[in-house]
């Protein structure tokens, strides 16, 4: 279970706020509303206030690499930092499953980063973030660079992580995907969430 | 030895000057514009140089430790002031500063006590004919280095941030998500000494062993001392570009590994 608590960052807060395992809560709300700030916040990326636990685990008794690990942000823009796309996996081998469940073939992993469309980068981000198994994921608009038969992809897989007991933030534009996925649905307005 | 040195009368020193007019002359003739900063920087460089000497005269003369001391401090404000300037990116506040002077001065005290205590041990230590004109060396080579260093370095994890930002968000240590930008920080700032001690001799006589074998010093004695002179530039680069480029980044970061841009000057811009 996720649990946010009097969570206080930059332009943002969350009062109270618990996920369980299996569910997606969806976020919508205008741009500029604070929705990227406020999964960045709960993954630890920009500095708040307040308590965050995963399984009754405080945030803050472990390190952020570890905290991070486990509750996995996947933001609008994907950035890369090797030439391959295979070097920004830990375990290619393992990752073949998802790859392909995304589109790909395994012969991705050899590919040039400089060569990828955006649609590409932004699914195989994706797949990067399940290689290193997380327990939750806090998604920024993940098929907001993506056509219809490549959002339906991404929710497979979306979905297969929630029955494996996953848990999903997400932040989406789609109210169709909202109902599609979403357990349940929130709203987000000058940094501040409702029901 | 230093009785070969010739003389020079300010006559002689005219006549080399005169050379300068045909500098001028050529941006009049191409309408370069620049006939107003060659007067501007050859009147500067005879007055600070002619200052220069003089209070070097002084200095060694009066050898005071406290005197010597000013003077030392004076050079690194000057230096650091340097740095800073040869930023596009900076560390907001007083870090952008601090880190290029403490960096640069650790660096090139350090090397130059080194050589005082061991190499050239003069009497005293301290003493300024030696201190002074080698502290200068170690601070001008450090500060070139710990600028291009850190030039490069925050000039890249700005336009990379999405690079950083995609490590820490999948769980690396900050070590790890900014390695390879410490490594091409640290190798541009490394460059140019090596490049510099590759090619002299060859390409170019270094400058100060130039003028010693003007002043009469016998050539294999000069180069002894250049190589002693280059051997010291390049650990006070080293030291220098690397403390600042590791302290830069430990900045640009915070202890729970995030990526902190909101530390430099306008993070937004």
């Amino acid at each position: 279970m996720l649990s946010i608590r009097n969570l206080r960052a930059r332009h943002v807060q969350v009062d109270d706020l618990d996920l369980e395992t299996g569910d997606c809560f969806t976020v919508m709300g205008p741009s500029g509303s604070g929705k990227s700030l406020m999964l960045r916040a709960v993954a630890d990326l920009d500095p708040a206030e307040g308590e965050v636990t995963l399984d009754g685990r405080e945030r803050m008794t472990m390190t952020g690499p570890e905290w991070r690990r486990q509750v996995m942000y996947v933001g609008p823009e994907s950035g890369w930092w090797e030439d391959r796309v295979g070097a920004h996996f830990e375990d290619p081998e393992s990752v073949v499953g998802v790859l392909q469940r995304l589109g790909f073939k395994a012969e991705t992993l050899n590919w040039p980063v400089s060569r990828l469309s955006t649609g590409e980068r932004q699914r195989l981000a994706i797949a990067r973030a399940f290689d290193r198994g997380p327990r939750v994921l806090l998604m920024d608009e993940p098929t907001g660079a993506l056509d219809q038969a490549a959002t339906a992809l991404v929710e497979g897989v979306i979905h297969d992580f929630l029955m494996d007991k996953g848990i999903v933030l997400m932040a989406t534009h789609s109210k169709e995907q909202a109902a599609r996925l979403g357990t349940r649905t929130l709203s987000m307005a000058a940094g501040r969430l409702s029901a | 030895m230093t009785e070969q040195a010739l003389h020079l009368a300010p006559f002689d020193l005219a006549l080399a000057a005169l050379l300068l007019v045909i500098n001028g002359g050529l941006s009049i003739w191409l309408g370069l514009g620049l006939t107003k900063s060659i007067a501007i920087a050859a009147t500067r460089m005879v007055v600070q140089l002619l200052l220069v000497g003089m209070v070097l005269k002084y200095l060694f003369a009066v050898e005071s430790p406290w005197l010597t001391l000013g003077v030392v401090l004076l050079m690194v404000c000057f230096a650091g002031y340097e740095i800073m300037n040869r930023q596009d990116r900076k560390l907001s506040g007083l870090w952008s500063y601090g880190i290029g002077v403490t960096t640069m001065t650790f660096a090139a005290v350090s090397v130059t006590v080194l050589a005082l205590a061991t190499q050239l041990r003069p009497d005293p230590w301290w003493d300024a004919r030696y201190a002074i004109p080698l502290l200068g060396m170690m601070l001008g080579n450090a500060m070139t280095g710990i600028s291009l260093g850190l030039n490069n370095l925050l000039t890249a994890v700005t336009r990379d941030r999405w690079a950083v930002e995609a490590q820490i968000a999948l769980g690396h240590r900050r070590e790890i998500a900014l390695r390879p930008f410490l490594r091409r920080a640290l190798r541009n700032a490394l460059t140019p000494s090596i490049n510099s001690m590759s090619a002299s001799g060859l390409v170019f006589l270094p400058g100060m062993m130039t003028g010693q074998i003007l002043a009469g010093l016998d050539p294999v004695e000069a180069v002894k001392y250049q190589l002693l002179v280059m051997f010291l530039i390049g650990g006070a680069t080293g030291i220098g570009a690397g403390t600042a480029v590791y302290a830069a980044a430990w900045r640009l970061t915070d202890n729970r590994h995030r990526l902190r841009l909101d530390r430099l000057e306008d993070p937004d811009a």
